[in-house]
């Protein structure tokens, strides 16, 4: 260590580092820095007593405040379910018809459930349900399961062709050549009769050779599912043909593709995922866009 | 001189320095890292947690390769707002046959720990593609070539069996099968699907078999693609646990 020297100046020892002439004070660390550095360690011995802190060889020391930040989230939940539930007491054991009697009650369920439909729903219906190719419109009041609400209820809660073992589920079969390989059920020729004839259903002004001969393969075909009239049946979750709303876009080249080789449209179950309450406003909500019957 | 200016030996000798503070970090790192390894309550005791198939594995490198995890975490906070948003918090035992694990930070798309099952296969396949064609504001990119680019798993059994390396309980017969376990799961009707569930799925206490990996033609077209890891991998992320069962009172943290 260098010997002692002392600033003229300022009267005070420095640390002997100099540069271009200039000399570093060896002045202390303020006092108010050094209190607080203490205390800080104060505060440490405290946090250690209060709050989970030193780990051991089987555990850690718990602190005498049992903190839990997992246990308080639950808690968390808990309160606002609590909450909830004593703004909307009779949501989850009140049936649908009680629950639209009272308004307040049917307004919170309303709010509840358009939350839940941006969240869960949204990303496949749309933001303002409309839907698109695949996706079912759920504000018109063309339903491929049913529109009543309890139908609404249980397409939300298992799904449709979904993982649940409750789920909505029906298959129309491959028409066009199989994926394995073999032969189609119905030529390509057949295919389109039938594409015309249902395209000509919801398009009356259309005419073309095929339309005939595609209402007789229909009626061997596609009536076990579709219907006698093509109006469909909820039962499978089979379309109505007959009107302009299609899930698939309904061109005629849109009818051939899914005749040749359709799409089975999926959605997930909700069972597990969302609460009885959230399911119910949902429900209520998809019901009440309009579409309801 | 008193003891507290003996410091002064310490900072005008920078070797001595440097020393002092790679033994006070040290002993952080021994004191908040070195417990985690030991001490049985890090990784919860739960049912269900399997290693992944490696289809669902290939699918997890390219969600690696493509960068996902700079838009989005693998990691549901235990705060309300998160778990009323995306479902239970994340438990440690869900990603401990995670190499590297994508827990994050950050959140440009939302958190993916359990996007498993929310949405169908189709959804994910018009979304990867293009995300606008099913959330017209979507800022995510897509990903149109991954159903175009045919899956490269020449070295998956090297991959399954790198990761038994670093810990991850696979077999023998899971790396000697890797390739046609991927193919399996792809095509639900095979031969070989049920030689892969029998391996992978996961006894319960009750005795029952759970987590049994799903088999599904994931990119709709029968084929392998980087589309069909993807999605198979997707589609299993946070559903190994079953939360009706599981006991939260039994590991507050
Ligand atoms: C992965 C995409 C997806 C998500 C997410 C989704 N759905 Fe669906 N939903 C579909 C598809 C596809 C159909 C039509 C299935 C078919 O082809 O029969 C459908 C059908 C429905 C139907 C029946 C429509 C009818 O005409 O009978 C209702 C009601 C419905 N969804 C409500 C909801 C609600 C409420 C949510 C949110 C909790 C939701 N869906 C989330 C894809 C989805
Ligand atoms: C086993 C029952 C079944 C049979 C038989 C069947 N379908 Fe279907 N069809 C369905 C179901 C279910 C859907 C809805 C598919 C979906 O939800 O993805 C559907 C959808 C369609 C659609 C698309 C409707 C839309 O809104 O986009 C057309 C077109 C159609 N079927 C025509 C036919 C024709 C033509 C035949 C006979 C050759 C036929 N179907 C036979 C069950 C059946
Ligand atoms: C630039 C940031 C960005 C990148 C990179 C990105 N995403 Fe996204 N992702 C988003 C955003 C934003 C959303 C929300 C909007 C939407 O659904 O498209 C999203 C949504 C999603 C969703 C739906 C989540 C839900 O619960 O609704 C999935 C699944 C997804 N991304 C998967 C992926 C995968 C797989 C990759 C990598 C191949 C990826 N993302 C890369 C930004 C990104």
């Amino acid at each position: 260590m260098a010997k002692k020297e002392i600033d003229q100046h300022s009267g005070i020892e420095t640390t002997g580092h100099e540069w271009d002439g200039l000399k570093e004070l060896n002045n202390p660390l303020p006092r108010w820095w050094v209190y607080i550095f203490y205390a800080c360690i104060v505060w440490s011995v405290g946090y250690f007593v209060l709050y989970p802190a030193w780990p051991g060889i089987t555990g850690y020391t718990a602190g005498i405040l049992g903190h839990s930040s997992r246990l308080e989230a639950i808690a968390d939940v808990e309160a606002l379910k609590t909450v909830r539930e004593a703004s909307a007491k009779d949501l989850v054991t009140a049936s649908f018809d009680q629950i639209r009697a009272k308004p307040a009650l049917m307004e919170f369920a309303l709010a509840n459930g358009r939350a839940a439909f941006a969240n869960n729903c949204a990303p496949c219906h749309g933001t303002g349900a409309t839907g698109s190719t695949g996706y079912p419109n759920l504000q018109d009041d063309d339903w491929l399961w049913g529109g009543k609400i309890d139908d609404i209820a249980t397409t939300i809660r298992y799904g449709i062709r979904s993982t649940s073992d409750q789920t909505r589920v029906s298959q129309m079969q491959t028409f066009g050549p199989p994926p394995g390989g073999g032969d189609p059920v119905l030529k390509k020729d057949e295919i389109a009769a039938i594409a015309d004839f249902v395209f000509s259903l919801s398009n009356p002004d259309y005419k073309a050779a095929g339309i005939d001969n595609g209402k007789k393969i229909f009626a061997e075909n596609c009536i076990a599912c579709h219907g006698e009239d093509a109006k469909g049946n909820q039962e499978l979750g089979a379309p109505n043909l007959t009107d302009k709303i299609w899930l698939y876009s309904g061109t005629r080249d849109a009818i051939v593709a899914q005749v040749t080789n359709p799409r089975h449209g999926v959605m997930p179950t909700w069972d597990g995922k969302l609460d009885d309450m959230t399911i119910k406003s949902l429900a209520l909500y998809v019901h009440d866009l309009g579409g309801g019957k | 001189m008193s003891l507290m200016d003996k410091h002064v030996v310490l900072e005008k000798n920078s070797i001595l320095l440097v020393l002092g503070i790679i033994i006070v970090i040290a002993i952080g790192g021994l004191v908040e890292i070195v417990p985690l390894f030991y001490l049985k309550s890090t990784i919860e005791k739960v049912e269900g947690v399997r290693p992944y198939t490696p289809l669902e594995l290939a699918g997890r490198m390219i969600y690696i390769r493509e960068g996902c995890y700079n838009c989005h975490s693998q990691m549901i906070r235990p705060l309300r707002d998160e778990i009323e948003r995306y479902g239970h918090f994340s438990l440690a035992a869900e990603s401990m046959y995670d190499h590297p694990f994508q827990w994050g930070s950050k959140r440009t798309g939302p958190d993916l720990a359990r996007v498993g099952a929310k949405y169908s296969d189709q959804w994910h396949r018009e979304h990867l593609a293009n995300p606008r064609a099913v959330v017209p504001d979507s800022i995510m990119p897509g990903y149109p070539f991954l159903a175009r680019t045919d899956l490269d798993y020449r070295h998956i059994a090297a991959l399954v069996q790198a990761n038994r390396l670093v810990g991850v309980p696979y077999t023998d017969e899971d790396i000697a099968n890797a390739e046609t376990d991927l193919v399996a799961q792809a095509n639900p009707d095979g031969k070989d699907v049920k030689a892969l569930q029998d391996r992978y799925a996961v006894k319960s206490a009750k005795g029952e078999m759970i987590s049994i990996p799903v088999a599904r033609d994931f990119s709709g077209d029968g084929k392998v693609t980087e589309l069909t890891a993807l999605v198979a991998y997707l589609q299993m992320l946070g559903t190994l646990v079953d939360f009706k069962i599981y006991d939260d009172k039994a590991n507050p943290r």
